[in-house]
């Protein structure tokens, strides 16, 4: 089985090496004439006020946590998908207990607002 | 052929190869999050550290919490501290010192952790794999089926342990105001 | 039979030593992953020549029709043209993370090509945990995305990556949810195993259109849905929203650089559908591919150039969404939906029944799903039309225009 797992890293390295080839070789194949001005951060054109931090929304990092949560949810969901045939009717029902816990936790989410994003 | 003086060691297998590769990108990803001295780079190195982990996970053949590894580590917590970093003004762009006052006393603690595991490690008669695994499916169902029978109640508990965290994230989040 | 196996084997005929096991699997694996990896970038200049026939047909134009027969070789000549650009680094940008984010964005897609199954004994690496292999591999894309739009120090490419990441991240629940109704029922994450199982046997003759879609609509209408999000494509397509982020989170990226994301953004539609195939549409089965082997990779690939056309037809037809509403469509209509999907099939299967009476039930909820998804989408859409209405015939709607929610939401 640990074999299958030599075609992914065989791949991998040969997904690594496709990019950096065609980089490099646009690296060296196009002209090189920078200029102070060239190298500038695009602003269309606009001369840069300030640095690049601009206050975030907590919605993103709210957003993350939510999905790390649903994550972790669909991790355990898996395992009882395969093993679904040989599973009690009663197993079943733990399984969808579990589902429904955190279906409450999303309409939680919802009741308090957490899932607008105005 | 000359007689050596001494026997060649035994040619190191691919397996053995590729761990040493995988354990060099644990290593060196965990370093780069001690030392960067910017804390994006520091998150980078962690999302190498955690790759490395998951290449550990797949060689022992746990190909499960390998894939789980990637998917909730670099998926979700790498980019939360990511959105962390990048939501505290400051911390993105300035260089910060990877040192500060209780360097020393955290350098310590580690070492001593480390020395007490390798204390440890070396303590333990690891049992050995009698045979290769043939049918990893078998050993995920086994899992699935483990939660939803022996261990239906932490099982349960963690669902709420879910429920928990997502109120806890309503109140991090909401504006004080 | 296994390509990989009749590899290994052709090898020991011609005289590979028994005792160089490791070397003979090693050369076998590089040889299908080469050929497979190249082939991905073949198949890139094609997608991009369908993109612009199909986009130009809707737009009442030909599209490029200069270059070789129906202007084929015009993507080479782009990509020519690509190579002779000057590579721009910002002087502002953070190296390390600038340099490395177009590479990972490529790799994070190819190696998604391990795993999909092109005909029968024709797969990279039947994983056994395929299906979570290949939303694992969505995270390598987020943190591409992450690294260009910090590395670039600029404040468009960084509120886009933000964006993309907000999306990629919400979407991906409901895909993979989506993605869990066939594991269900198959019990197996074997993409191989996967697309085995949607045969539809009369007698011994296998018709092979027992695809999981005709059982759960619902579930591949949310698993499509999902993956246009994922592959940024049209009404998702926000992170390259021009009149708001110019160009989105590889604005400052040029020549070859500015490429790799190119290709990695076609490139992943272009699998998120051939997943959609192995898993909701039969995969490489069809009528006669289990007598005929040549027909299942023909079948495979016809199946997912059709789900790209039709990708490429609603890019050229649909309106954006608006960043708030698409937030709120994965959480408040996907995400409720496609649950209730999974507890109704988990319940559903297990009641002592017929089996028909069982499928029959799960069919119901799916179409019930199907119809509800429809709708919502068919209302905003709908309620979109109206606004722009308004906004070109302003003399018929004096006195009844309202104010139009400019708000980006960032």
């Amino acid at each position: 089985m640990l074999s299958q797992w030599g075609f992914v890293l065989i791949l991998s390295a040969i997904a690594v090496i496709i990019p950096v080839a065609a980089v490099t070789l646009g690296h060296f194949l196009g002209p090189r004439r920078p200029d102070p001005i060239k190298n500038e951060t695009y602003e269309s054109g606009v001369e840069t006020i300030g640095d690049t931090w601009v206050q975030f929304r907590a919605q993103y990092y709210l957003i993350g946590l939510i999905f790390l949560i649903f994550d972790v949810e669909v991790i355990f969901l898996f395992p009882i998908a395969i093993a679904y045939q040989d599973l009690s009717f009663f197993s079943v029902i733990a399984a969808v207990t579990f589902v429904l816990i955190l279906i409450l936790g999303l309409f939680l989410e919802w009741r308090k607002g957490a899932l607008e994003w105005s | 052929m000359p007689e050596l003086p001494f026997p060649l060691p035994p040619l190191p297998t691919v397996q053995q190869v590729v761990f040493v590769g995988i354990a060099l990108l644990t290593v060196v990803g965990s370093l780069a999050v001690v030392l960067a001295r910017n804390l994006f780079h520091s998150a980078l190195g962690l999302v190498a550290a955690f790759f490395g982990a998951a290449g550990v996970y797949i060689i022992a053949e746990a190909e499960f919490i390998g894939v789980s590894q990637v998917l909730v580590y670099v998926g979700a917590i790498s980019t939360l501290i990511t959105f962390a970093i990048m939501l505290t003004r400051g911390m993105m762009f300035g260089a910060t010192s990877p040192r500060n006052r209780q360097s020393g006393t955290a350098a310590i603690i580690t070492s001593l952790t480390f020395i007490v595991l390798m204390a440890l490690m070396n303590g333990i008669n690891w049992p050995e794999a009698s045979e290769p695994i043939v049918d990893g499916q078998a050993i995920i169902a086994g899992l699935g089926r483990a939660f939803v029978t022996e261990y239906i109640i932490p099982f349960e508990l963690l669902a709420l342990l879910l429920l928990v965290a997502l109120a806890g994230a309503i109140v991090l989040a909401k504006d004080r105001n | 039979m296994n390509w990989s196996d009749a590899l290994i084997q052709m090898q020991y005929n011609l005289g590979a030593p028994q005792e160089l096991s490791w070397l003979v699997q090693g050369i076998t694996y590089f040889v299908g992953a080469f050929i497979l990896a190249n082939a991905a970038l073949v198949l890139a200049l094609v997608l991009i020549w369908i993109t612009r026939k199909v986009i130009s047909r809707i737009q009442d134009r030909i599209g490029p029709n200069r270059l070789g027969p129906f202007g084929l070789f015009q993507t080479i000549a782009d990509a020519m043209k690509l190579l002779s650009k000057e590579d721009i680094n910002p002087t502002s940008a953070d190296t390390i993370s600038y340099q490395i984010a177009p590479v990972l964005s490529v790799v994070g897609v190819i190696m998604a090509l391990a795993v999909i199954p092109f005909g029968a004994g024709l797969i990279g690496a039947d994983l056994n945990v395929g299906v979570l292999y290949l939303v694992a591999l969505g995270s390598i894309g987020i943190m591409a995305a992450l690294m260009a739009g910090w590395g670039s120090n600029n404040k468009y490419a960084l509120l886009a990556g933000f964006r993309v990441v907000a999306q990629l991240l919400s979407y991906e629940i409901p895909m993979v949810l989506a993605m869990l109704a066939p594991v269900l029922l198959v019990n197996t994450m074997r993409m191989q195993e996967l697309a085995q199982a949607q045969s539809l046997f009369i007698g011994p003759i296998n018709l092979g259109i027992g695809w999981f879609v005709f059982l759960l609509p619902g579930a591949f209408l949310i698993y499509f849905i999902s993956a246009l999000a994922e592959g940024e494509q049209t009404p998702f397509d926000l992170l390259e929203a021009e009149s708001e982020l110019v160009a989105g989170f590889h604005i400052e990226y040029s020549g070859m650089k500015f490429a790799m994301f190119f290709l990695a953004q076609f490139l992943n539609s272009f699998f998120l559908g051939a997943i959609a195939v192995a898993l909701f549409l039969g995969g490489w089965q069809g009528p006669f591919a289990g007598q005929i082997p040549l027909l299942g990779p023909i079948y495979f690939m016809a199946k997912t150039f059709f789900i790209y056309v039709v990708i490429q037809w609603i890019k050229g037809t649909f309106p954006r969404m608006r960043v708030d509403q698409m937030m709120q469509f994965a959480w408040k209509v996907l995400v409720p939906l496609v649950l209730t999907l999974i507890l109704v099939q988990m319940v559903v299967m297990k009641l002592p029944l017929p089996g028909w009476i069982n499928s029959l039930l799960v069919l119901v909820a799916n179409i019930g799903v199907f119809i509800a998804v429809l709708n919502i989408m068919g209302s905003y859409f709908r309620r979109e039309m109206v606004r722009t209405k308004r906004s070109f015939e302003p003399k018929s709607l004096i006195g009844t225009m309202q104010p139009v929610n400019t708000s980006s939401g960032d």
